[in-house]
């Protein structure tokens, strides 16, 4: 086979973010934040060295009900975590970017921890490709 | 020594109770630990590990970075303006260093 | 077909070609991939065009006999001739060529004056790039073309791959906006370009928003742009909708170079768009497709045809609609003689090096399918033997104009084939695993069933090797049974191969332009034979 072992590599990223996701949740079982959480990234990055990354997620934003942390990882790179962003009431928003590096193909996954406890997971695709063709 | 000036991009007015967007840069190589230097040694991690935007002295929006974080980080977030607002960022080095920045915005 | 008797009994005219019963208060018209195309040329359409996933079969992936069958036209018919592969050569040679920027010029013109208060010219981009004196001019024959064309908004793809710096000094050149909502500078995260553009028509508010080819920095050279980012984008489309909406629009129009399937998934996403012109896939469907209330265009490349389409609005939608793709016949149609004029002018300072003849094809020469086409294939043969490789590696561009068998090869025509800004002829080792990961990677730019991966190119083509490929199959698991043809070996993960290629987006790549290589073999054979491709076995 031309491939390296694939299963074996994605074994040892999905071992790797849940210990990531461990240490930033504790034992907690996140629920589908899909329609919550908005993770805005491409899905083929132009440029592995600065791939955008956005993230929005549904909340009033009131005292009693906020966003408190988004934790951003990245299963395929050498270390999963990128980014935590923590909210306050006065955010407004619980809306941040930044950019991140992708060492290849991989899932970019967003956390979000509310202000019960609760936490809420999502995550998107982003290709990482050699290019080069055009219509 | 490395330049490491942060840029802000703050909207100067806004009217009580919005919701603004705020953009911040610096440089900053951000050296991931994970690359080798020609005599493949390891070139030690340095980034900024952290960012901070406090307004009239309250952190309202703050971040953890990681090594995956691109060089020269950027970051965009939102405060809620409830009156004139003096805002403080700052950004901290793996290696002690505080870069500082400051702006303010009035309100209509 | 409609076209069919007329061709038969040899009467086709002009008359017959912008035969049209109006509409409404509003005619959109729409060209797209053009390609620089100033002189009429052949174009066959492709034999092969798969789709995956949930547009298997469904247009444009529908060719051939299945193409003539799904819209009713009658074989060796004018339509037949210009939406198909079928019978090809032998009806080239009846019907003649197509395109022209002064046939183009000439139906334009004609339905403006006969709508002077609706009419509404939108260019799809892909329009200042594929052609000698485009590359010569950096774009701005083009510019000139089109403002002579009355175009009156575009979007891009290929323009860009003159930098950022020629396209800024070129929009400044442009009489109409260039419009791009989905470019962001790579800075701050802000938009570029405007994103839409309003126009009145019949008394009706239409808002154009134009988006440019997502890709653009991963299918061309990232150090071309590199203060841009693209992308999809579709929340900013949605955004640019709705803003078009409140802003009084009772037309949304979505410009776009997504490419077709792209396009077609945006459209079941994006609320509020009305007309869907697509682009960069090439594809040409005489019928509107429809997601939910949109309709889609697709107007083919090169100049070959001019879509029409007239709207009836009412309340802020599409009430009624009547839609025609029109071949540009170049035989049937009077040239416009300012467009003629200024064609040659444009083309005078280099008619020299235009007319030069290299040599003769005693095959048919074309390009678009989604694996090797023959002049591809003379392509990799020329690479193969000037750069002394063992396998040549060249890109699935779509665009490329044809060339019959007894034509004669020019350099113009090699150009049609090969002007890009980045045209370097590299020469390096690959291991057969690299390879493999090469083939595997292209393969899922046009494979992968969610069209929002897909970034609309054809097959890398291929030269000394031989592969098998199942589209079906997920990425690393399409492409096998890799053979080096030489000598019918299979190829060795960890074995080194010599590969000769072109158009690499790396900066730096050194080697001589593509067309120097083209043109040197071309003139050695004297007479070029490209026998049929038989070493890629595609499962569909
Ligand atoms: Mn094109
Ligand atoms: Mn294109």
């Amino acid at each position: 086979t031309l491939l390296p072992d694939a299963p074996a590599q994605a074994q040892e990223a999905s071992k790797k973010l849940e210990d990531a996701i461990k240490k930033a949740i504790g034992d907690k079982q996140p629920a589908d934040g899909a329609g919550v959480i908005a993770l805005d990234v491409p899905q083929i990055a132009e440029n592995g060295n600065t791939v955008p990354l956005g993230i929005a997620v549904e909340s009033p934003m009131a005292a009693d009900n906020y966003v408190k942390t988004v934790h951003l990882f990245a299963d395929g790179n050498p270390s999963p975590g990128v980014i935590a962003f923590h909210f306050t009431p006065k955010s407004g928003k619980a809306e941040a970017a930044t950019r991140m590096r992708l060492a290849k193909t991989q899932n970019v996954v967003a956390l979000a921890e509310m202000s019960d406890g609760k936490v809420l997971m999502t995550k998107a695709e982003v290709k990482v490709t050699i290019g080069g063709c055009g219509g | 020594m490395a330049d490491h000036t942060p840029r802000i991009r703050v909207p100067k007015k806004a009217a009580k109770g919005d919701v603004v967007e705020i953009k911040t840069l610096i440089s900053h190589q951000m050296e991931s630990g994970q690359r080798k230097d020609k005599q493949g040694q390891v070139i030690p991690r340095e980034i900024i590990n952290k960012f901070t935007c406090a307004m009239n002295g309250e952190t309202v929006f703050s971040a953890d970075l990681e090594p995956a974080i691109s060089a020269n980080p950027y970051l965009s977030f939102y405060v809620k303006v409830e009156g004139p607002a003096d805002l403080k960022f700052t950004w901290v080095d793996d290696n002690g260093s505080v870069y500082e920045a400051d702006a303010k915005i009035a309100v209509a | 077909g409609r076209l069919g008797r007329l061709a038969a009994a040899q009467r086709l005219s002009q008359k017959d070609l912008l035969a049209f019963e109006p509409l409404g208060q509003v005619t959109l018209l729409h060209v797209t991939d053009i390609h620089a195309q100033l002189k009429p040329i052949y174009f066959r359409e492709p034999t092969v065009n798969l789709g995956v996933g949930e547009v298997a079969g469904l247009p444009p992936h529908v060719t051939g006999k299945d193409f003539l069958k799904r819209y009713d036209i009658a074989g060796e018919s004018a339509e037949a001739y210009a939406l198909t592969d079928q019978d090809f050569v032998a009806l080239a040679r009846d019907y003649g060529r197509v395109g022209g920027m002064d046939r183009l010029a000439t139906l334009i013109k004609a339905i403006r004056a006969e709508r002077p208060d609706n009419t509404l010219l939108l260019d799809g981009g892909d329009t200042w790039q594929g052609s000698y004196t485009s590359l010569a001019t950096k774009g701005a024959d083009m510019v000139e073309v089109m403002n002579a064309l009355g175009t009156e908004a575009m979007t891009a793809h290929w323009e860009f791959t003159y930098g950022e710096e020629r396209v800024k000094e070129l929009i400044e050149q442009v009489a109409f906006p260039f419009l791009a909502g989905n470019v962001r500078d790579t800075e701050w995260e802000e938009a570029v370009f405007d994103s839409t553009a309003f126009f009145e028509r019949g008394g009706v508010k239409i808002a154009v928003i134009g988006q440019a080819f997502p890709y653009t920095p991963v299918a061309n050279p990232r150090y071309m742009v590199p203060h841009w980012s693209f992308g999809i984008r579709e929340d900013d489309v949605a955004a640019s909708v709705q803003d078009a909406r409140a802003k009084g629009a009772e037309l949304v129009v979505l410009l776009s170079h997504n490419g077709f399937d792209v396009d077609r998934k945006l459209a079941g996403r994006v609320e509020g768009i009305d007309v869907l012109l697509t682009g960069h896939t090439h594809d040409a469907l005489p019928r509107i497709e429809t997601v939910g209330k949109t309709l889609l265009v697709a107007s083919g490349s090169h100049g070959k045809f001019l879509s029409r389409l007239d709207l009836d609005v009412k309340g802020g939608k599409v009430a009624d609609f009547r839609y025609r793709l029109i071949p540009v016949l170049t035989d049937a149609i009077q040239p416009d003689p300012e467009m003629a004029a200024l064609v040659e002018k444009v083309r005078a300072p280099y008619a020299a090096d235009l007319g030069k003849v290299l040599g003769k094809t005693d095959s048919l020469l074309y390009r678009r399918g989604n694996f090797n086409g023959t002049f591809d294939d003379l392509i990799c043969q020329a690479m193969l033997a000037e750069r002394d490789a063992e396998i040549a590696l060249s890109p699935g561009f779509r665009w490329g104009a044809s060339l019959l068998p007894g034509q004669e090869i020019t350099l113009d025509d090699v150009y049609n084939m090969t002007a890009i800004t980045y045209p370097a002829t590299y020469r390096n080792e690959m291991t057969g695993e690299m390879l493999k990961t090469v083939l595997e990677d292209v393969a899922d730019n046009l494979f992968n069933p969610d069209p929002y991966y897909q970034q609309g190119g054809d097959m890398v083509r291929v030269g000394g090797l031989g592969y098998r490929i199942d589209i079906h199959k997920p990425i690393g698991q399409r492409i096998s049974n890799m053979t080096l043809l030489k000598d019918g070996s299979a190829i060795d993960p960890a074995r080194s191969y010599v590969i000769a290629g072109w158009a690499s987006v790396n900066e730096g790549t050194q080697g001589p332009p593509i067309w120097d290589v083209v043109t040197d073999y071309i003139q050695k054979q004297g007479t070029v034979v490209v026998p049929p491709n038989q070493t890629i076995e595609v499962v569909t």
